[in-house]
C-alpha cells in the first residue's frame, strides 16, 4: 500500500471512447497493426483451411471437380478467399515496405506515410481485382 | 545507449534475422507462383497434378512450407508475448502454436509425397 502510495500516479487517459473517438493511430501504425492480424489470419485459419483444398484438389479428380464447380462457387467460399488475398497481399506489401526500414530506407516522415497509403491501395486494389475474377 | 538488463545472450537477433530471410525466401516463391499460373491455360486435374508432381515444384513448396513454419513461430511468439501475459495461458498457448505447425508441415509432405 504504502509503495503505490510514494510512486507518483502516471496520467491515464484510455477510457473506451478515448481509444475509439480520440486517439488515433497515424497511417504507418494501421499498416503495422494490419501486419499483424493478417498474419495471425494467415496461420490461422487460412492456412489450415488453403491445406484443405490442396488436400481435396489434389487426391482425386472427383475431389478436384468438385472443390472447383461446387465448393469455390459458394458465396460464402469466396468471401473466405478474397479475406486470404487481402491479407495474404497486405501481409506480403507491408513485409516488403518493413524490409526496407530494415535497411534504413524509406523513414522519413513523408516517405513512410507515402509508402504506407501505397500498401493499403495495393493490398485494397488486388483484393478488388481478385473479387472481379472470381464473380 | 540503451542500458539493458543482462538476462542471457543473443537478444533476439537470431529470430529477427531467420523472420527476414524466411520472408524474402516466401516472397521469391510467391512471385514465382505468380508467373506460373499467369502462364498457364485453365487448370484441369491431370495438369495441376502433374505441376505439383514435378521435383523442381515440390523441393520449392516444402521450402516454401519449412520457412512459413518459422517465420510463423516468430511472429506468433512475438504476438503471444504481447498479450499474454498470465506465463502458464502463455505457454500452453506456445505450444498449441507449435503442434499446430508440425501439424501443417506433416500435412504438406504428405500432400507433396502422396
Amino acid at each position: 500500500m504504502s509503495s503505490a502510495v510514494n510512486k507518483k500516479a502516471r496520467p491515464k487517459y484510455l477510457s473506451l471512447p478515448a481509444l475509439l473517438f480520440e486517439i488515433r493511430l497515424p497511417l504507418p501504425g494501421w499498416i503495422s497493426i494490419l501486419h499483424r492480424i493478417s498474419g495471425l489470419l494467415l496461420f490461422f485459419p487460412l492456412a489450415a483451411w488453403l491445406l484443405y483444398l490442396l488436400d481435396a484438389s489434389l487426391a482425386s479428380e472427383q475431389g478436384f471437380e468438385r472443390v472447383r464447380s461446387h465448393y469455390l462457387q459458394l458465396p460464402v467460399v469466396k468471401l473466405a478467399l478474397l479475406v486470404f488475398v487481402w491479407a495474404y497481399a497486405h501481409h506480403f506489401c507491408a513485409g516488403i515496405r518493413f524490409l526496407f526500414l530494415d535497411i534504413d530506407k524509406g523513414l522519413d516522415l513523408k516517405t513512410a506515410r507515402l509508402t504506407s497509403a501505397l500498401v493499403l491501395v495495393v493490398s485494397l486494389a488486388v483484393t478488388a481485382a481478385a473479387a472481379v475474377k472470381i464473380w | 545507449m540503451v542500458n539493458r538488463i543482462v538476462t542471457g545472450a543473443h537478444y533476439g537477433l537470431r529470430d529477427w534475422l531467420a523472420q527476414r530471410v524466411t520472408a524474402v525466401i516466401m516472397a521469391l516463391y510467391t512471385v514465382i507462383m505468380i508467373v506460373v499460373f499467369a502462364r498457364r491455360a485453365p487448370l484441369t486435374f491431370e495438369s495441376w497434378k502433374a505441376l505439383l508432381a514435378q521435383g523442381w515444384m515440390r523441393v520449392a513448396t516444402l521450402l516454401f512450407a519449412v520457412s512459413l513454419a518459422w517465420h510463423a513461430w516468430v511472429g506468433m511468439r512475438d504476438i503471444l508475448m504481447d498479450y499474454v501475459k498470465a506465463t502458464g495461458l502463455r505457454l500452453f498457448m506456445e505450444i498449441c502454436v507449435l503442434v499446430l505447425i508440425a501439424a501443417y508441415v506433416a500435412w504438406t509432405i504428405q500432400i507433396l509425397w502422396r
